[in-house]
């Protein structure tokens, strides 16, 4: 059994009684008023004009895929920029072979015109 | 950085299979936008030229068996024959799906592709030693198989084929990667060896009592992949919503790899806590033996009566993994090429039958089939018989090492209650074979073109295998008994 964790306990405790004794407690003792007006944004900020789950294009989907997979590209590029040195022309082709993948799939992304926003 | 990070030459061949799969899938992909339209069905000879080259690499890589890339492939007997497997059921898809996707003009080089890569993944899965390196492959093979799943993406079926089988896909492979962090905080290694090593010290393993509960996790990714139960629920709407040759690819590649990885796992890594898992597995082959057969009774439609039916099949294999002995992986090993041979050729002849936008699946809609169709109807009788475990049929074979592998590991229960169970059976694979030759076809019965081309020649291929493996199982069984002796 692992020691010292009590202290731990007691302040998860607390950190879960303070919101839910602070929140109840103002529950009971504020006047409950509702109204149009207090459901709109307040001062700053605009008027909402649709629903916030409406739909919308599917291309911002493809768009946002592809930079998902280049920046993940990116990513990986960096732990061989790091020890670029020590891999040496090893390193170099491993990373030829695995760019080339990926601009088999962006040469395939385009000719489907994936990239065209019509 | 040690120089042994860079792979040999020797380790470079041993996923010559793998690296050929990729580069063929990468070549349809670059051809695929460059061919037009109903031109790219041409493409389906790049996959089948790929698979073949990919077949033999497989097949040489037996005669230099060895570990790469720091022990995490590892190809051997095993490795070879499942390998071989997953890519001659890739062929047999690969062949039933031209002239399907020419009827339903939806010719793409995308789809081979898919095609490749999933078996790629699968290829992997067989040859890996490492649970990471089993995740990845697993990963590979069911992303892919997701999207044929969906593939024809205008038929609403399909589409909700595919997002069952990924989202419930994806829960169960998250839950195998928690068992593979429960063993590595077990273990501290996902090394199979080593966790068999440390397995092995049997009670004084710090933590040795999670390790059911690992074990457990595992199960879940893994029962999923095969549709046993209780996680064999997606299989039938699947089947039944994906185009037919996809069906038949799902029902045999990724099943045969999530096998192929079953069995390595649990009888090389987890062995010695076989006592812990055991019990889990009794259950699970029994309830997906009973629940396959006795939900496949009440089927109209003959794509979800076959998913049916290979949720059983699961079932008699899990009964040779509960024994979890040589014999048994023998026995795993041999139901698997049977099962792969008949479940694939079937599909085939109803990818056949079934006519454009698959109208004809209904059992109805193969009336008169003996009269039609004599070559279809036949072929197909021999796959039936063959489920059902006939003599002189790979099938039989199938099953009478398995409930042998049972009885020797003292499952005499379990044996008694599958080879009821396997009676039942009977009863609906012989329903089908009544109406193809004994009801009368409908008025609106389709005209069928004759069975020839490439899908003729996976349905002749599966049949030919079919039979030849149920007149001479020692060709292959041989090879199964001396692959099975996993390394220890």
């Amino acid at each position: 059994m692992p020691e010292g964790y009590l202290p731990i306990f007691i302040y998860l405790i607390c950190a879960i009684l303070f919101p839910i004794v602070l929140l109840g407690l103002a529950k009971l003792v504020r006047p409950s008023l509702p109204g149009q007006v207090k459901s709109e944004a307040y001062e700053c900020g605009i008027q909402a004009a649709s629903n916030a789950r409406g739909r919308y294009t599917v291309r911002f989907y493809i768009i946002a895929i592809l930079f998902v997979i280049f920046d993940v590209e990116t990513i990986f590029l960096y732990p061989w920029a790091v020890r670029h040195q020590k891999l040496g022309w090893f390193g170099v082709a491993e990373v030829t072979v695995f760019l080339l993948i990926l601009i088999v799939g962006y040469i395939w992304a385009y000719r489907k015109g994936a990239l065209e926003w019509v | 950085m040690p120089d042994s990070f860079i792979p040999t030459s020797a380790e470079l061949l041993r996923i010559l299979p793998e690296i050929i799969l990729v580069l063929a899938a990468t070549l349809i992909m670059v051809l695929a936008p460059l061919v037009k339209g109903r031109e790219q069905n041409a493409l389906g000879y790049v996959s089948l030229y790929g698979l073949v080259a990919a077949l033999a690499a497989a097949l040489s890589g037996y005669f230099d068996p060895g570990p790469a890339f720091h022990q995490l492939i590892l190809v051997d007997g095993f490795a070879t024959y499942f390998r071989v497997l997953v890519i001659f059921a890739g062929i047999l898809t690969t062949l039933a799906s031209y002239q399907y996707l020419r009827r339903e003009d939806a010719d793409s080089g995308e789809y081979y592709a898919l095609l490749l890569f999933s078996v790629s993944g699968q290829s992997l899965m067989a040859a890996s030693n490492d649970l990471i390196m089993i995740f990845i492959g697993l990963e590979i093979s069911s992303l892919a198989s997701y999207v044929m799943a969906g593939f024809l993406r205008n038929r609403a079926q399909a589409i909700e084929a595919a997002l069952k089988y990924f989202l419930l896909g994806s829960f169960a492979t998250a839950f195998l990667l928690y068992g593979v962090a429960w063993i590595y905080g077990i273990t501290g290694s996902t090394y199979l060896l080593t966790i068999r090593s440390v397995f092995e010290r049997g009670a004084q393993t710090p933590g040795i009592l999670l390790a059911g509960a690992a074990a457990a996790l595992i199960f879940v990714g893994f029962a999923f992949k095969v549709a046993a139960w209780p996680f064999q629920s997606w299989a039938p709407d699947v089947y039944q919503g994906a185009p037919v040759p996809v069906a038949a690819f799902l029902s045999a590649g990724p099943k045969a790899a999530a096998f192929a990885v079953f069995v390595r796992v649990f009888v090389t890594a987890l062995g010695p806590i076989g006592g812990r898992w055991e019990p889990l597995f009794w259950l699970s082959a029994l309830a997906t033996m009973l629940i396959g057969n006795f939900a496949a009774l009440v089927q109209t439609n003959i794509k979800r009566l076959l998913a049916y039916s290979s949720i059983a099949h699961a079932g008699y294999v899990l009964v040779a993994m509960t024994a979890h002995s040589e014999i048994g992986t023998a026995a795993v090993m041999f139901y698997m090429a049977a099962y792969v041979l008949m479940n694939v050729g079937a599909f085939a002849v109803v990818a056949h039958v079934c006519g454009r936008q698959e109208r004809f699946v209904e059992l109805e809609d193969f009336a008169g089939l003996g009269e039609r169709q004599p070559v279809s109807a036949a072929l197909l009788t021999v796959f039936l018989l063959s489920l059902i475990g006939v003599p002189l049929t790979a099938g039989f074979f199938g099953k009478f090492y398995i409930f042998r592998a049972a009885l020797q590991a003292d499952l005499v229960w379990l044996t008694v209650l599958g080879l009821l169970a396997s009676a039942v059976a009977a009863y609906y694979y012989l329903r089908i074979i009544v109406i193809m030759y004994m009801h009368q076809p409908a008025e609106s019965a389709a005209e069928l073109p004759p069975l020839r081309g490439a899908l003729g020649a996976a349905v002749w291929i599966s049949a030919a295998g079919t039979l030849v493996l149920g007149i001479f199982p020692s060709l292959i069984l041989n090879f199964a008994g001396n692959s099975a002796l996993l390394a220890r």
